[in-house]
């Protein structure tokens, strides 16, 4: 078999993707009909650098779910070594290949004779499902502890500032490169600040739905008791693996016992997951507490506070959805950065394991090649890129969208 | 002001002492000082071997106390073994009458690196020196770029080219340095597109600058920032754009360029000072990212070499410089905020 030009190589991997495509024109269609009733979401399709940017962003997401859990999509195994296709460019067919296997390398091999295709595309699956939870919970973190900050000023908003302060001093890889390693795990330093900063989405949602209904009680305390159970439970099955909490050589803390514990996270994973979290929330705390400080001197908050509102109540029922419009944007504007703190993490060989396809991970084992086959490190590092793009055109479009209200 | 700038370093001492003190706990950890340990002697070490090399060398101290040594506002650890006196502050053939009890951070002794075999102080000047060479082209490639560009997008809103200049500096932002670095390798220093115009490697760079060598390092870095900095640059040039006296100028008859250089510029550039300033700590970021892409040996290449081997003594003076050219860059630019703004005075 010869190999594939570049034209054969691009209507191929059309082909290979066409589950996205159709998701991608599904999704358009159906958003761009009821786009009047969608509110700031239908909004966004008025925008054409919002529509670019969500297109590319909902690409990678299909690639990401297709590829990963559903393992449509790849061609070949992510981890296998074919013999033969060592550093072999894209567009070479496979040796040997067998009946029913795929009969090419599209984007051909890397150092390790794997394919450089089907691991792009596993690798979207790891960036998709870690960046959005990892902001989601910072923001969690930056909104429970910048709201009172901002609202309640004083000393509170002192030690938290100094506090948050302390850690964006940090430059972001000496923290890397101090808390993601293997001698940390063993010390069960991730596990206590995963015990920490996941508890968070916990407070916050009990607060935000005791402060509602309060008043009710025939309706808060089901209601509460029945929020707490079971998001109690994610969070001890979250932190706890193998039954206990926290496990070094020396000592172990008791956690869930393992016919309870629903799911575990790995070390490697979970390290990476906390230190991102970690770096992140600081930044979202300023934003939240900054516009905490605005929105409290509004009309709209003397009403409530002359109401008799309590304190939480006005935090998170009329200053938090009023703040909703830059933190939106800001949200998606992180989502990118976590992407690329992933890929840095990768990039120094932290945190992931070396056959992980992550994209940073790739791109650090192609970057000694560079030279003489630079298409193993340039798959991933357009395939971030565009990605990043997305993220980044999207807040621009929701912002302008957000502004025009 | 005076008083101002005195809080501020007050409180700038502070966190420069609380952030030691974690990278120093963290460093300090059993399974890192394990680590060292057998990186110093062997890696089949035993668990006895580890511990009798850790007492010798004073790390299995209280934390306080190592700090407090470190520091050098505690004495310096000494042992006596058979007669023979070893300890922080000199080694066993030093004579008695120089030996000192102190040697800390605060003595202007910052250590010995277990890496590099040589004295940190000197290591971490040199290292520096190089990277400040990388920082001085960045700085000249990328502030004056950025603010043309910022500028020329902001002048006009809504135009043509304020569309792709802001399209282009959105994409600029969202190309990490190990993603742009990477394609510029491969497009212009690479032979698989037959563009052998740079050199992928900046080591020669460290000797003699190039305009082969070092082009690509510094293009690398300074197209990451320079989005950011023209995105701000836009947005204060588009809220001067709007201001009365630009209409007054506007209807008087000013030529349009008279109006954005004499009137707008000076106004709009308030805003990306701070900016500017406030970059430094993130180019350090890039400065890690491409020391180790282009294998320029400097400051951001000698944190990855500190951290991955667990130099403590190396590590802690790294993050020191760190952690002070970031305050120092807030300070700088809260100052010079208040300074360019006359609006704004703080008691």
């Amino acid at each position: 078999m010869e190999e594939l030009s570049w034209g054969g190589i691009l209507a191929r991997m059309f082909i290979q993707l066409g589950p996205v495509w159709i998701s991608l024109i599904i999704l358009f269609t159906v958003s761009m009909t009821y786009k009047r009733r969608l509110g700031l979401y239908g909004k966004l399709f008025d925008s054409t650098i919002g529509m670019i940017g969500f297109g590319l962003v909902m690409f990678w997401v299909f690639i990401g779910v297709y590829g990963g859990p559903l393992d449509m999509l790849v061609t070949h195994d992510p981890l296998s070594q074919v013999s033969g296709m060592k550093n072999k460019v894209p567009g070479t067919p496979m040796r040997g290949a067998e009946e029913g296997e795929y009969a090419y390398f599209l984007l051909g091999g890397d150092n390790l004779a794997r394919d450089v295709f089907s691991r792009l595309i596993k690798g979207a699956w790891v960036v998709v499902q870690i960046a959005p939870v990892a902001t989601l919970f910072a923001f969690m973190v930056g909104i429970t502890l910048g709201l009172p900050a901002g609202y309640y000023g004083g000393r509170l908003d002192t030690l938290l500032s100094f506090l948050a302060n302390l850690i964006l001093a940090f430059p972001v890889i000496l923290l890397f490169y101090l808390l993601v390693t293997p001698e940390i795990v063993l010390t069960g330093i991730p596990n206590y600040m995963a015990l920490f900063l996941f508890v968070f989405p916990l407070i916050f949602v009990c607060i935000l739905l005791n402060s509602r209904y309060y008043t009710q009680p025939a309706v808060r305390t089901p209601l509460l008791i029945g929020v707490l159970g079971g998001l109690g439970w994610l969070y001890l099955s979250l932190v706890s693996t193998n039954g206990s909490v926290v496990a070094t050589p020396t000592y172990t803390i008791p956690g869930l016992p393992g016919f309870l514990d629903l799911f575990d996270i790995d070390p490697g994973i979970l390290v990476v997951f906390v230190s991102v979290v970690f770096v992140n929330s600081p930044t979202v705390f300023r934003i939240v507490r900054g516009l905490a400080m605005d929105i409290k001197t509004r009309d709209y908050v003397a009403a409530a506070q002359t109401r008799g509102e309590g304190p939480w109540y006005i935090m998170l029922w009329e200053i938090l959805p009023n703040a909703r419009g830059p933190l939106i944007v800001d949200f998606c504007l992180r989502i990118g950065y976590t992407t690329i703190l992933l890929g840095t993490l990768g990039f120094f060989g932290l945190g992931l394991e070396s056959e992980s396809p992550d994209w940073g991970s790739t791109i650090n084992a192609g970057r000694r090649l560079l030279a003489l086959y630079p298409h193993a490190a340039i798959a991933p590092a357009l395939a971030l890129l565009t990605l990043v793009l997305g993220l980044n055109l999207l807040a621009d479009g929701l912002r302008e969208e957000s502004l025009r209200d | 002001m005076g008083l101002f700038i005195l809080r501020r370093l007050g409180v700038m001492v502070l966190t420069a002492l609380c952030l030691t003190f974690v990278v120093f706990w963290l460093t300090n950890l059993y399974p890192n000082l394990e680590k060292l340990a057998k990186t110093q002697g062997n890696f089949r070490m035993s668990d006895e071997a580890v511990e009798s090399y850790l007492g010798k060398n004073g790390y299995l101290q209280p934390m306080p106390v190592k700090f407090g040594q470190w520091l050098g506002v505690l004495p310096g650890w000494t042992l006596e073994d058979g007669g023979v006196v070893t300890g922080k502050c000199f080694g066993s053939d030093t004579p008695e009458e120089d030996r000192r009890s102190f040697c800390g951070v605060l003595q202007g002794d910052w250590g010995f690196s277990t890496v590099f075999k040589d004295d940190v102080g000197s290591i971490v000047l040199t290292r520096l020196g190089l990277t400040g060479k990388l920082m001085f082209f960045v700085m000249l490639v990328m502030v004056p770029m950025a603010l043309i560009i910022g500028v020329l997008a902001g002048m006009r809103e809504g135009s043509k080219m304020d569309r792709s200049l802001s399209t282009f500096s959105i994409a600029s932002t969202a190309t990490p340095e190990y993603v742009s670095g990477v394609i510029f390798i491969a497009v212009f220093a690479s032979s698989a597109f037959g563009l052998k115009w740079f050199k992928g490697s900046a080591t020669s760079a460290m000797d003699s600058v190039t305009f082969e060598n070092f082009t690509l390092p510094v293009v690398t870095i300074a197209l990451y920032g320079m989005g950011y900095i023209a995105r701000m640059t836009r947005a204060s040039m588009t809220e001067v754009m709007t201001a009365q006296y630009i209409r007054t100028a506007r209807l008087k008859g000013v030529k349009f360029s008279d109006i954005v250089l004499k009137h707008a510029l000076r106004n709009a550039l308030i805003a990306p000072f701070t900016v500017i300033m406030l970059q430094f700590p993130w180019l350090l970021n890039g400065v890690v990212i491409v020391e180790t892409l282009f294998n320029y040996k400097g400051f951001g290449w000698l944190l990855v070499q500190a951290a991955s081997n667990n130099d403590i003594e190396l590590l802690l003076a790294v993050s020191v410089v760190s952690v002070i050219v970031v305050l120092v860059t807030q300070l700088i630019s809260d100052i010079g905020y208040v300074y360019l703004n006359p609006r704004i005075r703080i008691a």
